[in-house]
């Protein structure tokens, strides 16, 4: 295999294991250990993609998770990724991957057009433009989105599997780069349990790359040792590949493990990527720094690069990026870099911002024969689709201008280092403080929160020696913190780097041949192609807050997060507020750090893991007599049982029609209930239910209405006496949980001396509801007890045998007909079921789910809570005001029924409503008018709550809550609906059907 | 997300917890004899400090009960939790 760019010898690849991969339908190849960047490098490749908004060509600016630019469509179908970072996809067999934002092809892109109109293409452009008419903005947004753009997400859904997991630790270590690895090393020795993480395949950060030296050996060598002493400790975890993407209060940290990834069609057991939930008592940052661009006319051309990537390339992937390179640099750590080049065989020119450089420097350029250009900037670049020459001048004194010619020379690469930016997003978002520190032109870390370490370049220290020290130091501290305290040795003896980085002068733009003010592109965000002329053009305009700026540029709010351009935002802003960078102040970091998917995010809970389902004891029973199923809170509940190719509104006719003339059965096991016991038993349900309680005797049932303090319903059921100080409450359905929580608020919060024990047995009990006018007959058949109406008569419970299980049976309807609710325990709960519709076939025994419940009580007037009322409404506006007790001293909402809003007389009252036309359903939700007309708006004073047919009754019947409702009995109301219908109803009382209540009572 | 000491089982994370608003109001003793504005201030008027603040939570994936928090409202500092019908605990951090 031949790759153009690739050296002879060198760097952490395999060499014996060549790859093939393809890049936008080219086939090519590199090795293992390769990132996609680097193989692309090796064979020559520089354009990659284009621009967001100007469809520039870019190439490949760094060599980390902070690249603005390289960004690719990874894979294809259901596995694709977009904005994929080339700099960090390692590669693999078979990898493809292709050029996004651009059509026909990266090299002859249409879009590219942008680019020439980008005079009219300001920050606001769009904003300002596409203002009028205000409406069409979804129309013009459809084009601009198009136009500007990323990559494409997956249109199928995507197969692979993501895991999470939680962790506990006592000193976690952000980063393996020299730092991190001699804290956790120290915490580790301490007897600490370590967890270290870093977003590279390969652990120890930019000194893989250098010719550093730690205790006298080569820092590689030093990197190697320390990692197999980690690896073989079993109080130490060590997780490469993964990155800390968010840091949440007390030490709580998300990361991302990149599992399979990097393997080619990885069809093991292993998830795909794995989001770590981790708690550390300790936490060490150490996540090192990155070199910061310098703004200058053209500085987003493909073949400019920053320094330090240029370094890794060479040093890491033996790939020389450029035969002919310049370095444009305000800081002496890019000789390093010149001097690596030369060694692997480039001609290199400095171009230096500063006036003089030290005598070493200047030592080191004669050595090493760099051609350098003092106090010169670069001021504009040329090449179509790759750097290919570089114009630069000289500037005055004050650097505010130019003297001389302007020259121009032939350049394959340019390599940039405008200085370093720690890495603080994560310490930002623990709620760490920032301040700006002058020496090196960046933010750093000044107020830490508790349990947290800072450390090495990370926190703006770029003495390697004092670094690892430092870091040693920490590792052992921290160790302590968490009561780890073994005495260690010290383990950093020596350490030091050729040119190390020491200050940089933060040099907001240079000057080109364009004024900056006047479009040009010097590039600040080469992601959302935010330029110098941009941050000028927010600053007149009058958004001159940091905040403001961002949002108007979008400077730093790509997938990258400005990682790269922040400061050198925050630094023209600085220049035209003529105040410090400080002062200046900069935006908030936000999780996660860099882009996660979703997928990581969901974990395991997807599809049937998403929400938990609850089934009955009797569910498979429905699920084989064909019932459809409806969602109540995470109850699946019988809706209807269709037969044949019944519709659904058949199947209710059917079953309504069953439950009155014959027999229905109704699963309600779902329904709450809870066990209440004690002393104070009754004394509490007093309190806790409107109506009066104390008197209620051992086997009675009692409907009660529960309100909040505000005086509003928020629940009811019917609660039975068992014993002397033993009660059954039931609830709603979905109302369960919250009646659980509210017994137990006061009872633990307001009435601590009340002797009264709450018991959810919801799930202990299957509840068999049998309605109709056969019903007791059924039952009789399976028991031995009497329960005529004299034994068992309205609103009483028997404890009783049936089918030879102890079961409760409650005489209670919510349907208006003679009814009896077998509770069963669970365990049973099946074999009665069975027993039930067995001896039930000869009474034709329908089984009906919850829309003939709602309809037939809905006949009877029954308020269903939740759907009736909306927590806005008093007994009294239900019509229930004999429900309220008046002797009762006190109980839970009363002082409310008394406050003028609550016993206003024209509230929303509950009322039933009988349609004129006799046939039209109407939609619940729909709103009731007083006078119609064509379009809205109308002056609404109610909707309708629930709203059937009436099997029973052979007419449609609603409920509805209505403005002072009560008073209003014969008027007629209308109701417009969707289609421009108006519908005219009767207002009535609510209950439709046997008002007397002959048939429940019998 | 914060770790909470529940004061029956010990500290946990945040997500087996729920919070319950500003804890030491007291339900008037007799409501039938408090006024409309006081009653308003017991059911509607909260303190919402910048500082200190005293609230109620419950261990919900837990031991179910409720108890009190101390915490600070700037710095998200979980300063004490006690137990109901313990004494309010003095201001003194802020």
């Amino acid at each position: 295999m031949f790759n153009r760019n690739r050296l002879i010898s060198g760097g952490s690849i395999n060499r014996n294991k060549p790859i093939n991969f393809k890049f936008n339908g080219q086939s090519l190849n590199g090795y293992e250990g390769d990132t996609l960047a680097s193989a692309l490098l090796a064979n020559d490749i520089h354009l990659i993609g284009r621009s967001f908004k100007y469809h520039r060509p870019r190439g490949i600016l760094t060599s980390g998770s902070e690249e603005p630019n390289a960004l690719v469509q990874l894979g294809k179908g259901s596995k694709t990724e977009p904005n994929a970072r080339a700099t960090e996809i390692e590669l693999y067999e078979g990898l493809e991957a292709s050029s996004q934002n651009c059509w026909p092809s990266v090299k002859y892109d249409i879009g590219a057009l942008n680019n020439l109109f980008s005079r009219i293409l300001p920050a606001g452009f769009y904003y300002k433009t596409f203002m009028w008419p205000p409406s069409a903005w979804m129309f013009y947004e459809y084009f601009i989105r198009r136009a500007a753009g990323l990559g494409e997400a997956p249109k199928e859904k995507n197969p692979d599997r993501y895991e999470q997991k939680f962790f506990y630790c006592d000193v976690m270590v952000v980063g393996a780069g020299a730092t991190g690895l001699a804290a956790a090393l120290a915490a580790a020795r301490s007897g600490a349990n370590v967890l270290i993480v870093d977003e590279k395949p390969e652990m120890g950060g930019y000194l893989i790359s250098s010719k550093a030296k730690i205790n006298n050996i080569d820092a590689k060598d030093w990197i190697k040792d320390t990692l197999t002493e980690l690896n073989s400790l079993s109080n130490v975890t060590v997780l490469n590949r993964t990155t800390a993407t968010g840091y949440y209060d007390y030490n709580y940290i998300t990361a991302l493990q990149k599992v399979t990834n990097h393997i080619e069609n990885s069809n093991s057991k292993l998830p795909r990527e794995r989001f770590w939930r981790i708690r550390s008592k300790q936490v060490i940052l150490a996540q090192g720094a990155f070199e910061r661009p310098l703004v200058f006319s053209g500085n987003d051309r493909p073949g400019i690069m920053m320094a330090s990537a240029g370094q890794v390339y060479m040093s890491q992937y033996g790939v020389l990026p450029g035969n002919s390179i310049t370095l444009f640099t305000n800081n002496d750590h890019a000789y390093t870099v010149a001097v690596d080049a030369i060694s692997k065989g480039a001609k290199v020119v400095v171009i230096d911002l500063r006036s003089n450089v030290s005598s070493e420097i200047t030592k080191l350029c004669e050595k090493n024969k760099i051609e350098t250009y003092n106090s010169h900037a670069v001021i504009s670049t040329h090449g179509s689709q790759k750097v290919n020459s570089i114009t630069l001048q000289e500037l005055s004194e004050d650097k505010q201008s130019f003297v001389g010619e302007a020259i121009t020379i032939n350049t394959d690469l340019l390599l940039m280092s405008g200085g370093w930016n720690p890495a603080v997003q994560l310490f930002s978002q623990s709620r760490g403080k920032l301040r700006y520190d002058d020496q090196i032109s960046s933010f750093v870390p000044d107020v830490l929160v508790d349990n947290q370490y800072v450390i090495g370049t990370n926190n703006g220290d770029f003495n390697l020696k004092q670094n690892l020290i430092d870091s040693q130091n920490a590792g052992i501290s921290a160790a302590k913190e968490t009561g780890n305290k073994k005495d260690i040795d010290e383990f950093i003896s020596e350490a030091n780097e050729p040119n190390e980085f020491t200050t940089s002068d933060v040099v907001p733009y240079v000057l080109g041949s364009k004024p900056v003010t006047h479009g040009s592109k010097h590039f600040i965000d080469f992601q959302n192609d935010v330029t110098a002329s941009d941050i000028f053009l927010a600053q007149r305009e009058g958004y001159i807050s940091v905040e403001h700026t961002k949002r108007y540029t979008t400077t730093g709010m790509a997938t990258d997060q400005g990682k790269t351009s922040n400061v050198n935002a925050l630094a023209i802003m600085s220049h035209i507020q003529k105040k410090p960078v400080g002062e200046v102040g900069h935006t908030t970091f936000r999780p996660p750090y860099v882009p996660q998917t979703f997928g990581a995010i969901a974990g395991r809970n997807v599809d049937q893991y998403f929400d938990p389902q609850r089934l009955t004891a009797v569910h498979q029973w429905h699920k084989d007599n064909g019932a459809v199923f409806e969602d109540v809170g995470q109850w699946k509940r019988p809706y209807f049982y269709p037969k044949n190719t019944e519709t659904m509104k058949e199947a209710v006719n059917r079953e309504c029609l069953a439950a009155r003339k014959s027999v229905g059965i109704l699963d309600a096991s779902t329904l709450g209930k809870i066990d209440i016991q004690g002393p104070d038993a009754a004394k509490f349900l007093n309190l806790i239910y409107t109506n009066a309680w104390s008197k209620l005797e051992i086997g009675s049932c009692r409907y009660g209405l529960m309100c909040n303090e505000h005086g509003m319903v928020f629940d009811d059921g019917v609660t039975t006496r068992i014993g002397e100080n033993h009660y059954h409450m039931t609830t709603t359905t979905g109302g369960a949980a919250r009646v659980m929580s509210w017994l137990e608020e006061f009872l633990q919060t307001e009435w601590l001396d009340m002797k009264v024990y709450c018991t959810s047995v919801t799930e202990q009990w299957t509840v068999l509801s049998i309605c109709g006018p056969k019903s007791r007959d059924l039952l009789s058949s399976l028991t031995d007890e009497k329960i005529d109406n004299k034994s068992l008569p309205y609103m009483k419970m028997k404890s009783i045998k049936v089918c030879g299980v102890e079961a409760r049976v409650f005489r209670i309807s919510f349907t208006g007909e003679l009814s009896f609710e077998i509770n069963v325990p669970a365990r049973y709960g099946k074999y009665v079921w069975d027993k039930v519709i067995e001896a039930g076939k000869k009474y034709n025994i329908t089984p009906y789910g919850t829309e003939t419940m709602h309809v037939l009580r809905a006949e009877k007037g029954f308020i269903i809570v939740g759907q009736d009322t909306d927590g806005s409404a008093t007994p009294s506006d239900l019509n229930m005001d004999w429900i309220v007790s008046k002797k009762k001293e006190d109980f839970l909402g009363k002082r409310s029924f008394i406050r003028s809003d609550t016993a206003r007389e024209d509230r929303k009252h509950l009322v039933g409503l009988l349609i004129n036309d006799k046939k039209t359903v109407l939609p619940e939700g729909s709103h009731i008018v007083e006078e119609a007309s064509k379009k809205p708006p109308m002056k609404m004073s109610g909707h309708i709550t629930s709203s059937y047919f009436s099997p029973t009754l052979g007419y449609p019947i609603a409920m509805a809550m209505l403005k002072n409702g009560k008073n209003r009995h014969g008027e007629t109301v209308l109701i417009p609906l969707m289609d421009g219908k108006i519908i005219e109803a009767t207002i009535t009382d609510s209950v439709f059907y046997d008002k007397e209540g002959v048939r429940q009572n019998d | 997300m914060f770790v909470i000491k529940c004061p029956y089982c010990g500290e946990r994370d945040q997500t087996e917890f729920s919070c319950h608003g500003e804890s030491h109001i007291a339900r008037p003793e007799n409501p039938n004899e408090v006024n409309d504005k006081e009653w308003g201030e017991y059911l509607f008027f909260r303190s919402n400090p910048k500082g200190m603040h005293y609230e109620r939570w419950t261990h919900d994936h837990g031991c179910r009960q409720w108890f009190n928090v101390k915490r600070h409202t700037v710095t998200d500092k979980i300063i004490q939790t006690y137990t109901m019908g313990e004494e309010k605990p003095e201001d003194n951090n802020v």
